[in-house]
């Protein structure tokens, strides 16, 4: 007799199961499937080319009607079962008891709904099943708004989908780079490009707060007050295995169904596959590990002894036009290297993960073809100790292929603007070079090209060797550090003409040789970038040395100083008293006048920071900058308040600067003094601005210091009203935000490009207007105080240890 | 013998970024790198006791923040010209949680 065989689920794993099943035994079984859905077997993965247009899902249809037919299956679609009666030996739908002798659980998964306001609106779709995709389809009309909640695989697959029907799509995204499980941030950065050519707008770091809409959706609103409209919500956040029968069966359940290598469950008669079994601690959201279930479960259902061993899957996007690639694993375990290529010219990013002699895992954007090639060295544990150097060119490589260390510049293109101060771009210079100019001088001579700031002339060089090869001999330029070969000037030059605004777009299109650059470059880029794009660039914590990072000066043993700002080194009663309750609260071992004219209190420990600034907060005292490459203090004296000699208002002027300069970040440390008269008792000769005050206006100096070097200002000019004073002081920082060299003090990089080019700049009206203007739009952004920031619970949390162990230790 | 601890969601480590955890022998810093391994080592420094945790974290590798060592996080030894290292434990990421095992911090505690 027949034994009786009821599978619950018609997928992806249960198809297979009853291929390898009757093909092996077309007698031995009376087979009844089940399946909610109305519908059988049909290829998921290929939903996402039904929702694109490019496939009808009569062409992903894997099993049909006389293929259960043939075979003697009864069909119960439609037909979901509630409950399974164990002692019974039944399941249960609405339409009755069906007995089994063996019994499969194949229910997949259940898209995860975040709990948010909304979410059950009429409009929020998940990307599971037909039904969805049809929903998203009849909603993506030419114009019609979509947002997709969930940068992963299944999310960007319906973005696509939708965008390919003429939708006006949005992905929100939590983490900092897309689908962040499969691919590093480089990847993902190239991942994001592609899609925002494809008109996707992409939104990471964003926190859904709600779904917002009366009778059907109308938009999403973020956390961050970020607000799109949408005709169309698709969650697609994450699936959790359907569990529900097995528990309800007291079957044992973790995340997943728990199973054997047979893939049997906790009763013997009980077997599951596919998305809704765990085995060994481990779950599967790609079909491949699924197809070696139901190869393992259909030899055992038939009496055979097969054992199921789950393997590594690779994971490409199902996105046309798209080429990704990530298999392996990326898990942690100490003692392993990478290698990293990188063609910014071609778009192209590969890694390779290595631990000892073998390949353990592959990320690949832009040319995959050779995906394949790694994925089976991984498979293979294969030792390829003896082509680790050549190994990263794939299959095809022959001869050894050098990084070209101008591959940077070769990729721009011809209206690329290589001089921003003459906007002389690469297609002029490389026609000056035809015609003739074989030298940085004639070049410079014919173009204007690097003829004023002349922090292009690297690049100018470049275009040179590209154009001349081994005619042209380079000079050497001191490179940014190890991770690049291009100087800090290059880099500062290629980020505004190829408007990178982001770290992972610099290192991928500059050519990085490292994942993630080093403590050099880092805090560097961080700079550059904000300073160039305030609006699109989020400042990277982690690529702050500390001191920036926690918003105090870390001390020798580890603990902190706090220096709150005393403008223009006034202060009060009031704010002294809030200074010394401070300083009793928190044990402070010295409160100390700084050269700075304020006061500091070292040895803070660095749980109480936090708490610390809040108190101060209170007072209305905000932080000082001690630790930051920023405005640090404009010092003053007490001018023509209280002094006898006095000519103007100096204490006056330096509180004003310092309210409008605090907050900015620049390349190294600013401080401004402001003295009364020429006897200067605010030492305002060795500032980087100083302004000494007479009868007749404000003589303005720049690039002075009295650190490791001692200089006195330059005069950049004498005006006659502060007003006059306090915008050239601010079109000068600006200047030097935009153009220094991270590291160079004012000093330092006027000698590089001369007094008299800063005078063109900030003494031409028109100029000085607009370097005002970015000043000021930087500040709307960044004139915060950070203590107020890392005071609130969510940052403060961030200050103390994640855990405490010595409790549980002493046990 | 492991004896795994879960200490925290990943997410509580920002990425290229550490966070200590208490011990009864002192701070342990647990890295997250950019790849999102973790690795766990003390938190001192072995040339003036600078608080690794607060140092820059590129690669897989940090950067002490008082006088610039660079310690491999794999294997806690410095880089470069410098010499010395630090202790390191087995820490893993499950389904977003991260795993320290304990026992070598037990066992000190009873030695
Ligand atoms: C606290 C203070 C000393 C004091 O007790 O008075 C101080 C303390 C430090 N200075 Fe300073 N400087 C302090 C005023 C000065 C001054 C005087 C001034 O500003 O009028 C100078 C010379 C003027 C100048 O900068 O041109 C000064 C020139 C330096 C330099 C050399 C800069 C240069 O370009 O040559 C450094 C090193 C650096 O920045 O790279 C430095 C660095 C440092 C650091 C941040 C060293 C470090 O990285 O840890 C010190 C932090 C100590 C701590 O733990 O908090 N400090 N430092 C002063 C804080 C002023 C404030 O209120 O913010
Ligand atoms: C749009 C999309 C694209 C994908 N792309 C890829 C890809 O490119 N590569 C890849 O490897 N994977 C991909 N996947 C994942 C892949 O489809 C799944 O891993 C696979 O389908 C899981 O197979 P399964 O048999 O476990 O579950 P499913 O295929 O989900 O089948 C489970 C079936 O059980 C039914 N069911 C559930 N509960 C009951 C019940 N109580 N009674 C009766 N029936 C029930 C469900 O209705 C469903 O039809 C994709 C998934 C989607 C949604
Ligand atoms: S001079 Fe400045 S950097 Fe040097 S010890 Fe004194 S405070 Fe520290
Ligand atoms: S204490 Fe770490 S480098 Fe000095």
């Amino acid at each position: 007799m027949k034994k009786r065989l009821v599978i619950v689920g018609a997928g992806m794993a249960s198809g297979r199961l009853i291929e390898h099943l009757l093909d092996a035994a077309p007698d031995q079984w009376d087979v009844t499937l089940f399946n909610a859905e109305p519908r059988g077997n049909y290829n998921r993965l290929m939903l996402s080319p039904v929702l694109s247009g490019e496939k009808a899902y009569e062409d992903i249809i894997t099993h049909d009607d006389a293929f259960y037919a043939d075979r003697g299956i009864t069909c119960r679609f439609g037909e979901p079962v509630v409950r399974i009666d164990r002692a019974a030996k039944v399941v249960v739908t609405a339409q009755g008891d069906t007995p089994y002798d063996r019994l499969v659980i194949g229910t997949g998964s259940a898209p995860f709904i975040i709990p948010v306001a909304g979410k059950a609106l009429p409009g929020v779709v998940t990307y599971r099943d037909l039904e969805d995709t049809n929903a998203m389809i009849a909603a993506s009309r030419p114009g019609a708004k979509a947002v997709v909640i969930g940068g992963g695989l299944l999310g960007l697959e319906a973005a696509a989908g939708m965008a390919a029907r003429g939708a006006d799509v949005t992905v929100i995204h939590l983490m900092g780079h897309l689908m962040e499980r499969q691919l590093d941030p480089a990847a993902g950065y190239l991942l994001q490009k592609d899609l925002e050519r494809r008109g996707i707008r992409v939104h990471c770091k964003g926190a859904t707060k709600a779904i917002l809409g009366e009778d059907k959706v109308e938009a999403v609103l973020l956390e961050d007050g970020t607000v799109y409209g949408a005709d169309l919500v698709c969650m697609a956040v994450g699936i959790r295995p359907e569990t529900r029968l097995a528990t309800d069966a007291h079957l044992e359940v973790n995340r997943g169904v728990v199973v054997d290598a047979q893939m049997r469950t906790a009763d013997p008669d009980i077997f599951a596959l596919g998305e809704c079994v765990e085995f060994d601690g481990q779950l599967f959201g790609l079909v491949a590990p699924l197809y070696d279930q139901a190869r393992v479960l259909a030899s055992v259902l038939n009496g055979g002894d097969a054992a199921f061993r789950p393997v590594q899957t690779a994971t490409k996007l199902k996105v046309t036009g798209v080429d990704l690639f990530s298999a392996g694993d990326f898990a942690d375990k100490p003692g392993r290297e990478e290698i990293v290529f990188r063609d910014p010219g071609r778009g192209i990013y590969k890694r390779l993960v290595l631990e000892g002699d073998r390949l353990i895992g592959a990320v690949m954007y832009g040319d995959t073809a050779d995906g394949n090639w790694f994925f089976q060295k991984i498979k293979d544990g294969a030792d390829i100790s003896g082509e680790r150097e050549t190994l990263i060119f794939g299959p095809a490589f022959a001869g050894g292929v050098a990084a070209d260390p101008l591959a940077a510049v070769a990729a721009l293109p011809p209206e690329a603007e290589i001089c921003g101060c003459n906007g002389v771009c690469k297609g002029q210079i490389a026609a000056a070079i035809e015609g003739g100019a074989t030298t940085v001088q004639l070049v410079r001579a014919r173009t204007k090209a690097s003829a004023s700031c002349g922090t292009c002339s690297g690049l100018v060089e470049q275009v040179l060797a590209l154009s001349l090869g081994d005619a042209f001999q380079m000079p050497t330029a001191q490179p940014m550090c190890a991770c690049t070969d291009l100087t800090h000037e290059d880099v500062r030059r290629l980020i505004k003409a190829q408007e990178l605004k982001s770290m992972p777009a610099v290192m991928q299109e500059l050519g990085w040789r490292t994942s993630c650059g080093c403590p050099s470059c880092r805090p560097a880029l961080n700079f550059y970038l904000l300073a160039d794009w305030p609006l699109d660039y989020r400042d990277d914590a982690q690529s702050r040395f500390v001191n920036e990072r926690l918003h105090a000066n870390i001390q020798k043993d580890g603990t902190f100083s706090v220096v709150p700002r005393m403008w223009g080194g006034v202060t009060n009663a009031r704010e002294l008293r809030a200074i010394a309750d401070a300083a009793d609260k928190y044990n402070v071992p010295m409160v100390k006048v700084t050269g700075g004219q304020r006061i500091d209190l070292l040895g803070v420990r660095k749980d109480d920071l936090p708490a610390m600034w809040a108190d101060l907060n209170a007072a209305g005292l905000v932080s000082g900058h001690a630790y930051s490459k920023g405005l640090r203090t404009v010092k003053t004296c007490v001018g023509t308040e209280f002094c006898r000699f006095g000519t103007q208002d100096s204490t006056g002027l330096g509180i004003k600067l310092e309210q409008r300069l605090w907050g900015s970040w620049t390349p190294h440390k600013v401080k401004l003094a402001v003295s009364g008269c020429p006897r200067n008792c605010a030492e305002a000769t060795c500032k980087d601005v100083g302004i000494v005050c007479v009868d007749s206006g404000y003589q303005v100096g720049v690039g002075g210091a009295a650190g490791m070097d001692l200089h006195e200002t330059q005069r950049l000019v004498v005006v006659e009203t502060e007003a006059e004073a306090m915008d050239v002081t601010v079109a000068f920082v600006q200047l030097y935000r935009e153009h220094a060299k991270y590291l160079d003090r004012p000093y330092k990089w006027i000698r590089k490009v001369g007094l008299d080019w800063i005078k063109s700049q900030v003494l031409d009206a028109e100029i000085r207007a607009a370097l005002i203007a970015r000043f000021d739009l930087s500040q709307s952004i960044y004139q915060k105080d950070p203590w107020a920031e890392h005071a609130k619970p969510d940052a403060a949390r961030r200050f103390q240890p994640l855990a405490d162990l010595s409790l549980e230790a002493a046990e | 013998m492991t004896l795994w601890i879960d200490i925290a969601a990943l997410d509580d480590i920002p990425p290229r970024g550490a966070r200590t955890v208490k011990t009864a022998q002192g701070c342990v810093a647990v890295f997250r790198t950019f790849d999102d391994r973790v690795f766990a080592l003390d938190d001192r420094c072995p040339h003036k006791g600078g608080p690794l945790s607060d140092g820059i974290v590129h690669g897989h590798a940090v950067t002490c923040p008082l006088h610039a060592w660079v310690f491999s996080l794999e294997t806690g030894l410095a880089l470069g010209e410098d010499d010395g290292s630090v202790s390191t434990y087995p820490a893993r990421v499950e389904q977003g949680r991260v795993l320290i095992d304990a026992t070598r911090l037990q066992t000190w505690r009873v030695a």
